[in-house]
């Protein structure tokens, strides 16, 4: 059953068979419902310390999420607790997502051990295009998780990957990492460049100018939001197209209830992947953000809310 | 803008209408909490539609429940989002944006008494909507909505209560259509229609979401909405809104939006035809998209061409004797 075109052409039943799947895989596939699927694998970085990552591998089972392009999200379910959203960070024939404790939610989920079930249903929004011929990709502390699938299916271009925290122990993916041309960036020196992940990139930028090569033609960039909003900037200025993994409290995920909005923009549906066009015409980007109430707080308050 | 299309033949078709005296564009309405969470969102479908119902404003800021709050089975969605707001107090500065969009805004309320009700209406009244709705249909809350909406006499307590002092309020106030959206989950749909008329309801919308239901995910082993129990919207629902509005429209005299599972031209026309003038659309967007507006006028046209209608106005209640 197809309801791209609105029209609903079907000539399969619309009942399920005995196993809970209907004879057309689409219909299991894009069903806004979620599925069980049992956590098969974890690896955790940093195991030692407080802001481990733990990267949860999951089942296949009936398809869902299956064709998740890089940048989508999907809505993960933990029963009689709450229901969030997360980008996977690995798509294909094995899906992931990668979790560090942030607030009450994923507190939980980071209890998930091996064979525990999560309820998963999507994937939801816009992908990264994956378009450029010379990218910088830049993130910023959990931000990278989200990138990775994109980093992977883009490696033949030998991408420049900016990739920055706090301190050393706040990075992940760093085995992995260590097969792109990356610069590791921490706030307090503990590992790479000591500073900001934009210090970085503009410090990048001048040397391509003054060696006079061709510089960055595409950005691809997730982490704190006044990260992301500094990195457009220095975008705007140098005329690099920019697309942005952005976030915000989220209630239905498909772009029904509006509630996830940055101004006119729905992230689940018209995001979380936003080009630069869409971030010009986003005025509280780095600034305000909506709580579950819809009121408009600071980004900082907002922040503080959902911790 | 869809206003009209010159057809084939040379003529026109044209799909504007007359709401409470409110001239629309087309029939398409956005209905309250799809998309319209606040004004800013509003500007996103300014465009397309005839109107637009903004998300329930309540008296108090309330979160709402917490997910998941939305699910789809093979017939349908089940939503339990629960009547999250600001508060009409904090509303208050973005209310005043709605000056700016392009098309009729609707504003919904809510209250958990007569006298909220009243508060919050004559509140969002001085910002000026083409109408306000309202909400005594909402499944969701314990203490909200169709608590209200499945008695008739609570529904005219209400309607009258809000009538009477927006009329208090001054002529330009008083002047506000407002209409009450009803749930069909009541014994005698066409009591409470009544009810509202006599109350002083100048129009009405049919249908909020249906049942309350439920989905359990069995591997889960419990219900997915984390109220539990939600409002079943979708094309499923579409039989009853329509039954609804036909019902109706026998025994009021004031003008129906019909809402509930529209999701093509057909379903818009059929709507129409049962005896809705104005004609709701929300989880259609969830299937469609916001483009929906846009695609449900243009077949609306295209039958109309194909079937020799000039107007839309010419389709309203003719499936009646």
């Amino acid at each position: 059953m197809s309801r791209k075109n609105g029209v609903v052409v079907d000539e399969m039943p619309r009942v399920k068979n005995v196993d809970g799947c209907f004879s057309d895989p689409e219909i299991n596939r894009y069903l806004s419902a979620p599925e069980m699927l049992k956590i098969v694998d974890i690896i955790e970085d940093n195991s030692s310390k407080d802001n481990s990552v733990k990267t949860f591998f999951l089942e296949k089972g009936l398809g869902k999420g299956m064709d998740a392009k890089p940048g989508q999200i999907c809505m993960v379910w933990i029963p009689g607790i709450d229901e969030k959203p997360f980008g996977f960070s690995s798509i294909g024939e094995q899906l992931s997502i990668s979790v560090c404790r942030q607030g009450r939610f994923t507190k939980k989920l980071m209890e998930f051990k091996k064979g525990d079930i999560i309820g998963i249903r999507g994937p939801y929004g816009v992908s990264f295009s994956g378009n450029g011929k010379n990218i910088c990709v830049i993130a910023g502390g959990i931000g990278m998780a989200p990138l990775m699938p994109l980093l992977r299916s883009i490696k033949d271009r030998n991408p420049v990957v900016i990739y920055g925290a706090r301190s050393k122990d706040d990075l992940s993916f760093t085995k992995e990492l260590k097969e792109y041309d990356i610069h590791f960036c921490t706030d307090d020196g503990s590992k790479g460049y000591h500073g900001f992940t934009t210090h970085k990139f503009k410090e990048l930028i001048k040397k391509s100018l003054d060696l006079g090569e061709r510089i960055f033609d595409y950005i691809y960039t997730c982490g704190p939001e006044i990260m992301m909003k500094y990195v457009f900037e220095i975008c705007e200025a140098y005329r690099i197209h920019c697309e942005a993994s952005l976030e915000r409290f989220m209630k239905c995920g498909t772009g029904l209830c509006g509630h996830c909005n940055i101004n006119s923009y729905m992230v689940c549906k018209d995001g979380s992947v936003f080009q630069s066009e869409d971030l010009r015409k986003m005025g509280d980007l780095g600034k305000m953000a909506r709580i579950n109430t819809g009121k408009k707080v600071t980004l900082k308050e907002y922040h503080e809310w959902r911790s | 803008m869809i206003y009209n299309r010159i057809i084939s033949s040379g003529n026109m078709v044209d799909l504007a209408i007359s709401l409470c005296g409110i001239k629309l564009r087309n029939p398409t309405i956005l209905a309250s909490g799809v998309v319209g969470s606040s004004v800013e969102m509003l500007k996103r479908l300014d465009n397309d539609v005839g109107a637009l119902t903004l998300k329930s404003i309540g008296p108090k800021s309330r979160a709402g429940h917490n997910n998941p709050t939305f699910v789809e089975y093979e017939s349908g969605i089940v939503n339990a989002v629960g009547l999250p707001s600001q508060g009409y107090e904090a509303y208050e500065e973005e209310l005043k944006e709605i000056s700016k969009v392009n098309a009729p805004v609707i504003i919904s309320t809510y209250g958990g008494s007569k006298d909220e009700f009243v508060m919050v209406c004559d509140a969002v009244a001085k910002f000026k909507p083409a109408l306000i709705e309202l909400n005594i249909s909402c499944p969701n809350s314990d203490k909200h909505g169709m608590l209200f909406g499945i008695d008739p006499d609570s529904s005219y307590n209400i309607v009258s209560s809000v009538k009477d002092s927006l009329k208090l309020m001054g002529a330009v106030y008083g002047k506000i259509p407002v209409i009450a959206k009803l749930t069909p989950n009541c014994n005698d749909i066409v009591s409470i229609a009544k009810a509202c008329e006599d109350g002083g309801a100048d129009g009405l919308t049919a249908i909020n979401s249906v049942g309350p239901g439920m989905v359990i995910n069995i591997e889960a082993r419990k219900p997915v909405l984390s109220f539990k129990r939600g409002g079943i919207s979708g094309p499923a629902i579409r039989p009853i809104a329509v039954r609804c509005v036909y019902d109706i429209y026998e025994n009021v005299k004031i003008p129906i939006i019909g809402t509930g599972g529209v999701t093509n031209g057909r379903d818009a026309i059929e709507m129409m035809m049962a005896g809705a003038v104005g004609i709701g659309i929300g989880s259609g967007v969830y299937y469609r998209g916001v483009e929906v507006f846009k695609s449900i006028c243009n077949e609306m046209v295209d039958w109309m061409e194909k079937n020799d209608v000039k107007s839309v106005k010419d389709l309203v209640g003719v499936s009646h004797e």
